[in-house]
């Protein structure tokens, strides 16, 4: 576990020649909003195929401001994100938005159509998937996250588990790169966010998840990194970080009431 | 509405004129109007065909004429309207014996025009929120190639009205937990700044929803999401009614 101030780049392991370009290969990325206010100062950060991360960090730390340079919405100030090999840019922003599927925190933000298919269904066709391979897509999204039977109601009659699973129907279908979840567990009841976990557990995309919920990170991702203050302070293995009261009240992160960890 | 949405003028079914696409029942009922519109007010008889036809059609569709009929009140006003006329109206007049009333001939046959009309264009819509659901009639629109934002807009609206109006009755349950009473007069403002709030917080979700949108590769134009064909067979189908709607429309002409 590394606990610097400064941004710490993560070692390559096993990255030869032959591999696969990292799903996500941020570097020196600064932001400053038009206000003045600057979110984040340099943050490296590289996600290989496969990896699942937690992206931990109070309030107000950058976190939002991190995932909406990843797909283009946000433009860096300084610095460059690499998804699967590609930069983000204007010329391929609609690979890059294919490429990074985000998962918004409300999923009433996410489904906007009235009803649940055609919104798995709008991704792939902006990206210009039509007719029966959409179809087929559409199925397999909604398959994936146990939400096969509902394609025809509409999201304003799903609970709200069925509707956090159906926005990740919609950006399964464009099958991204690397999945970024904002929040994902807010609002959820335990056993629906039991089953979101054993969805998310299933699936073997890149996966960057967004978290307040510290026994949710540990539960789903092997790896975290801690932002504060617009840097990464902490990237290592999740049971690591956590176990570590001194490094987590330094960044307002504490485990609920009764948890604790041993190293 | 769509799938699992309830609305009250939507009967759902499985009839023919159920199943026929939406843009064939908008166009047929689009033209069917017309017809009626075009038609001479003094072809009284005339509208008594139109009137039968419909019922053809409610027949075909399974509405029962009651369903339809007290969903029609929502014409009530432009009721009230027409029964002025006859009052207001200008010369010639008519003595009505028994009531002691003078009326004005070209008010009465004004108030007749606006009424039936009205009534048979009211009964056409009805018929056709009956057999569509909301999300078709879009549908529909958008193959009928409205204006794209146009359908966008009413797509979004079909899509949010329910959230928007959870979001306001929370907001109401919050006021009143704290002790609002509406009621009282000088409590009002608060509700007025509730719909101040609601608007901000309904904008924000807006930006918010379009930021979702863009994640997913949207470039401004929605994308066709479903590829169902409407065949001449379908036309055929849904404009057969029409037919028969301007051949009474065309007898009006004549007997007239």
């Amino acid at each position: 576990m590394s606990a610097a101030p400064e941004p710490v780049p993560v070692p390559v392991s096993g990255a030869g020649p032959a591999a696969p370009p990292p799903s996500l290969d941020v570097r020196g990325l600064a932001f400053a909003y038009p206000d003045g206010h600057q979110a984040l100062y340099g943050i490296d950060l590289r996600i290989e195929r496969g990896e699942r991360v937690a992206l931990l960090g109070p309030n107000g730390a950058g976190k939002t401001t991190l995932v909406l340079h990843l797909n283009g919405i946000l433009t860096p100030g300084h610095g460059t994100v690499v998804v699967g090999g590609l930069p983000v840019a204007g010329r391929h922003l609609r690979e890059i938005r294919r490429r990074v599927g985000i998962v918004f925190q409300d999923p009433d933000d996410q489904l906007f159509l009235p009803t649940v298919a055609e919104d798995v269904a709008f991704g792939p066709a902006n990206f210009g998937v039509a007719g029966e391979a959409l179809q087929a897509r559409v199925h397999a999204a909604l398959a994936a996250v146990g939400m096969a039977e509902h394609g025809d109601r509409s999201p304003l009659h799903l609970s709200g588990g069925q509707r956090r699973r159906v926005a990740l129907a919609t950006v399964l279908a464009c099958e991204p790169e690397i999945l970024v979840l904002d929040e994902p567990s807010s609002n959820l009841d335990p056993v629906a966010r039991r089953e979101l976990a054993e969805v998310l557990l299933g699936l073997d995309t890149t996966m960057l998840m967004v978290t307040h919920d510290l026994p949710y990170a540990l539960q789903l991702c092997p790896r975290s990194v801690v932002l504060d203050d617009g840097v990464v302070v902490a990237d290592g293995p999740t049971r690591e970080l956590l176990s570590d009261p001194e490094l987590l009240g330094r960044h307002r992160l504490e485990l609920p009431y009764g948890f604790s960890l041993s190293p | 509405m769509g799938a699992g949405h309830s609305h009250p003028l939507h009967l759902p079914g499985a009839s023919p004129v159920h199943r026929l696409p939406a843009e064939v029942k908008i166009v047929a009922a689009f033209l069917g109007v017309l017809c009626v519109v075009a038609t001479p007010r003094e072809a009284f008889p005339v509208f008594g065909g139109y009137l039968l036809l419909l019922a053809a059609v409610w027949a075909v569709a399974r509405i029962p004429p009651g369903w339809i009929l007290r969903r029609s009140v929502i014409e009530a006003p432009f009721v009230v309207l027409a029964v002025l006329l006859p009052v207001t109206g200008g010369a010639p007049y008519v003595e009505l014996d028994w009531l002691g009333l003078t009326l004005s001939e070209p008010g009465l046959l004004g108030a007749w025009n606006i009424l039936v009309k009205g009534t048979l264009g009211v009964l056409t819509s009805l018929t056709l929120a009956a057999t569509t659901p909301l999300r078709d009639l879009l549908l529909g629109l958008q193959r009928l190639h409205a204006p794209a934002i146009v359908v966008t807009i009413a797509t979004l609206m079909l899509r949010y009205v329910d959230v928007i109006a959870a979001e306001a009755r929370r907001m109401r349950l919050a006021r009143i937990s704290r002790g609002h009473d509406p009621r009282f007069l000088w409590q009002a403002g608060a509700t007025a700044k509730g719909v101040g709030s609601l608007f901000v917080r309904s904008y924000e979700r807006g930006e918010r929803v379009h930021l979702a949108m863009l994640s997913r590769g949207f470039t401004g134009r929605m994308p066709r999401l479903s590829d169902a064909v409407t065949t001449r067979r379908h036309w055929l189908t849904g404009l057969s009614p029409v037919a028969v709607a301007a051949a009474l429309a065309v007898t009006g002409w004549v007997i007239t």
